[in-house]
């Protein structure tokens, strides 16, 4: 079956025999972006999240055939090395990774939370935010969350002083 | 000789009395009662059918009281502090569908189907009685305005009611317990128990 998706703002289109293959395999065993983890496999730990229509999505229980005709934005597309998106530069900034694993799927679900939340509260952190580090990071990541918010505010700011 | 008018129509009135007198069906009173309680027992075997459904945790998990859904046979609170949210959907940027897709997920055990929510707070059914939940469906203010028309429709043609028979597999990828009245059965005690005027009966 042919699946024609926008994987990071590029058309692509892929051809996988079995359409209830999850998404996740076919992002990074097709398309090679290994930025998205396979952690449970269940929709349980937050690892595979990535972004479908701009919605925070578990990929390891997505079915690709659900994607078809969708934007899909993943880790690579969130920013870049020169161009960070508030949540990676907040992340560096205050050193949050451990060991990594799970960290890409923590920042594509605070990246979706943003979009909706602007200023969350640690209410909102806690019911939206609720992947798995075994790292134990969690504490570093409510301090990058909370400047991600800043980063982003004052992002939209100059953006519209420069516009 | 003219009659007053008034001895005609007593005239007509007795006339009309001894026909249908006449013309009365041979049944005795027993045998009313009897057809009564009848339609009554059946009435109560479609009601017992349906809350049998009803009640089931398939259906249950999802009509919570306290906002939390449920998980399992065994009714757990949904795992990672999941609840109802703003709009019975969960949460802003974590909501139902972060998970649960609009069939089910038998690679991950992620249950899924059309429309996938809790049902309305106002449709909490968790620790009622049989004949509490079956006020509530049948109360407008509760139900969402639906006529009992809509209510048959709504138990036998939506597809998230009909998921409790087509639930899937549980993350271990075992199939999930079904409620223990088929589907048809349930579809014909619920449009038996509306035929029927729909009472509930005082146990
Ligand atoms: S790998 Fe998808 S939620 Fe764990
Ligand atoms: S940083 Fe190691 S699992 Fe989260």
């Amino acid at each position: 079956m042919e699946i024609s998706l926008t994987v990071n703002g590029v058309s692509k289109t892929v051809d996988i025999a079995d359409e209830n293959t999850p998404l996740l395999w076919v992002v990074r065993d097709t398309l090679d972006l290994k930025g998205t983890k396979f952690g449970c496999g269940k929709a349980a730990c937050g690892a595979c999240t990535l972004h479908v229509d701009g919605e925070a999505v578990r990929s390891c229980s997505y079915p690709v055939k659900f994607a078809d005709g969708k934007e899909v934005t993943t880790i690579e597309g969130l920013g870049d090395r020169e161009n960070p998106h508030p949540v990676q530069q907040a992340w560096i900034e205050e050193i949050v990774p451990q060991c990594g694993y799970c960290q890409p799927g923590f920042m594509m679900a605070t990246a979706a939370l943003l979009n909706k939340v602007p200023k969350p509260t640690d209410e909102d952190i806690d019911k939206n935010i609720i992947n798995v580090c075994r790292c134990g990071t969690y504490y570093r990541m409510r301090k990058a969350i909370y400047k991600a918010a800043k980063l982003q505010a004052e992002k939209v700011i100059n953006e519209s002083k420069e516009a | 000789m003219k009659l007053k008018p008034i001895y005609t129509f007593l005239a007509l009135t007795v006339v009309g009395f001894l026909f249908a007198l006449a013309n009365t069906p041979k049944i005795s009173a027993y045998e009313i009662l009897e057809k009564q309680s009848k339609n009554t027992q059946n009435s109560n075997d479609d009601y017992d059918k349906m809350m049998d459904v009803l009640t089931h945790q398939r259906c249950m998990n999802c009509h919570p009281s306290d906002d939390i859904p449920k998980q399992g046979d065994a009714s757990h609170p949904h795992h990672f502090g999941m609840a109802r949210g703003e709009d019975d959907h969960g949460f802003e940027a974590t909501s139902c569908n972060t998970c649960h897709q609009s069939q089910n997920n038998l690679n991950s055990g992620v249950p899924g189907a059309p429309h996938w929510a809790l049902a309305p707070a106002s449709m909490a059914w968790e620790g009622l009685t049989r004949a509490q939940i079956a006020e509530r469906l049948l109360d407008k203010s509760m139900n969402g305005n639906r006529s009992h028309q809509e209510l048959i429709e709504h138990m036998t043609e939506d597809d998230l009611v009909l998921w409790a028979w087509e639930p899937g597999v549980d993350a271990d990828g075992e199939p999930r317990t079904i409620p223990p009245v088929s589907k048809e059965e349930f579809k014909k005690a619920v449009e038996n128990w509306f035929a029927d005027g729909a009472i509930i009966p005082s146990k």
